[in-house]
């Protein structure tokens, strides 16, 4: 391992540690109050007195997150294969898709709430709503890029519209595909999160707006971390299965050092 | 000798789906024969439609105006008989050379019924039509790890591999150096002697249509048509030597006057 190669892994913890080392040495060289932003050995506090709740809360929000990013990923993959498949799906399909996605989901929420009540379901549909877009857009994308000259290869061999999507449309639509959870995951977090703070006696969302009537702020720095935390772990699983998936399209030497 | 692929009198428009209104006319009163068996090259000046007499040769699309024949029958549909290959090697980056040989037997009646079953005889196969391009023992590698040339011969294998009554070539070449250019003009040209498959090939390259060809056509600017047929009636086989021969040049020569002229 050369002395490069040791820096770029050990990268990530230093920069980290290095934020909050500087969070800290703010805190207390403008002696900025705990109740406005609370140092990181405050938050760390609060993760230990509150750990119970906070375990639970996390366990609670990621499992709400991860119900609507598998629906999100079904749904998101069906409706992507059809848009790519059709080119009047595509036209028809389109424009209600980004109306859609342009609705803000906080104000989706409180008609979900009439309709399901509070607590899970509103924040699994949030968590589905809010992430399955771009795994449709990625996907109609890469099988609206399939070569030209490719199709009339298969197309002069007799291969029907189901062939070329077997034998090219889909494979090469997977990295695509497999970005897209990258985005799509993180995104669930926040619609689940927003959907418990609005309308849930659980999860962390909920967790933080309590803590917040109470003014216990380093509590809500807690529930904040936590989700940092939940994300960046989901994040980087959904980036292993992308480079086990499609370990083929990622041969670029260009970020790697 | 009959004509296994006939265009006549063609015309074809680009924008405009199926119709004959709007967009340009790419091609317009086409017609060429090309007899079984035969290599013909197409030259002309860029843009002239070669690529679209590609396409209606190969029922990919339909003239609004002519008929296109293939073996004495209208084409109304994409042909099932006719590998393709064109610049760009359009290799699948996730599968190795040999799956990408074995494409299109996933695809062609019967050999997609068969494939499963006789797996370890089409694996043989593609391995042997490898070896007689020179890419004996690279089927395991992936595109991306061969050269360009490589790339090139693999795609043309692909086109070959389930044995086409019509091979299509779309300036298949033009992106190799020209000594790996040369070379491929003789592994061509062997694949040809060797199978006697009707070959078009669209080029640019007119040294590159002399020495492959029965016939030369050069086409007019769009819309394209054919202005001047040039059997090229060089003995058979040709050495690359031949290619620095009085006689050859004067051909080569010959055409490109047309060419100039086509293009004015």
């Amino acid at each position: 391992m050369t002395r490069q190669d040791f820096f770029i892994r050990a990268a990530p913890w230093i920069y980290t540690i290095a934020m909050f080392a500087i969070w800290e040495a703010v805190c207390h060289i403008f002696s900025i109050p705990v109740f406005f932003l609370p140092p990181p050995t405050a938050i760390a506090d609060a993760f230990v007195e509150y750990w119970g709740p906070i375990y639970r809360n996390s366990i609670f929000t990621l499992s709400t997150t991860m119900i609507g990013f598998g629906l999100a990923v079904g749904f998101g993959l069906l409706l992507g294969l059809l848009v790519g498949w059709s080119r009047t799906i595509y036209a028809g399909l389109y424009p209600l898709m980004i109306g859609f996605n342009a609705i803000p989901k906080v104000a989706v929420v409180p008609i979900l709430v009439l309709w399901f009540g509070i607590g899970f379901v509103p924040a699994v549909l949030t968590a589905f709503l809010i992430s399955f877009f771009p795994i449709v857009v990625n996907v109609a994308t890469g099988l609206a890029t399939i070569e030209p000259e490719l199709e009339d290869v298969l197309k002069a061999l007799g291969a029907s519209k189901l062939d070329i999507m077997r034998k090219v449309g889909i494979p090469r639509t997977l990295p695509y595909f497999f970005g897209s959870l990258k985005i799509a995951i993180t995104l669930a977090f926040v619609g689940s999160v927003i959907s418990e703070s609005i309308a849930s006696n659980y999860g962390i969302g909920n967790l933080m707006l309590q803590a917040q009537a109470q003014f216990q702020v380093p509590l809500i720095f807690a529930g904040l971390v936590a989700l940092a935390v939940e994300g960046i772990v989901m994040y980087w699983l959904m980036a292993i299965l992308e480079a086990r998936m499609t370990g083929w399209a990622q041969r670029s030497g260009f970020a790697q050092t | 000798m009959s004509a296994f692929v006939a265009l006549d009198g063609v015309s074809h428009t680009y924008g405009a789906r199926g119709g004959s209104t709007g967009g340009t006319l790419a091609v317009d009163g086409l017609s060429i024969s090309v007899n079984t068996g035969e290599f013909v090259a197409v030259v002309g000046p860029s843009g002239c439609g070669k690529s679209t007499l590609m396409k209606l040769a190969t029922g990919l699309q339909f003239p609004f105006k002519g008929t296109v024949r293939i073996a004495g029958n209208v084409i109304d549909r994409p042909v099932k008989i006719a590998g393709m290959a064109f610049q760009a090697p359009t290799l699948l980056p996730w599968r190795t050379t040999l799956d990408n040989l074995l494409l299109p037997l996933e695809i062609v009646e019967p050999h997609r019924q068969e494939i499963r079953r006789r797996k370890a005889d089409y694996v043989a196969r593609a391995e042997k039509l490898l070896a007689s391009v020179g890419l004996n023992g690279m089927g395991s590698k992936f595109p991306w790890e061969l050269s360009g040339g490589m790339q090139q011969r693999t795609s043309l294998c692909r086109a070959l591999i389930h044995e086409p009554q019509l091979l299509m070539l779309d300036e298949p070449f033009a992106a190799l150096d020209a000594f790996t250019r040369e070379e491929l003009w003789c592994v061509i040209r062997d694949l040809h002697a060797a199978r006697r498959i009707t070959v078009i090939l669209v080029t640019h390259d007119l040294r590159e249509a002399v020495f492959l060809a029965d016939r030369v056509f050069v086409m007019s600017q769009r819309p394209g048509r054919i202005l001047v047929e040039r059997p090229i009636e060089l003995p058979r086989p040709r050495d690359l030597d031949i290619v620095y021969t009085p006689e050859f040049s004067e051909i080569v020569h010959e055409l490109r006057g047309h060419i100039v002229r086509a293009r004015q």
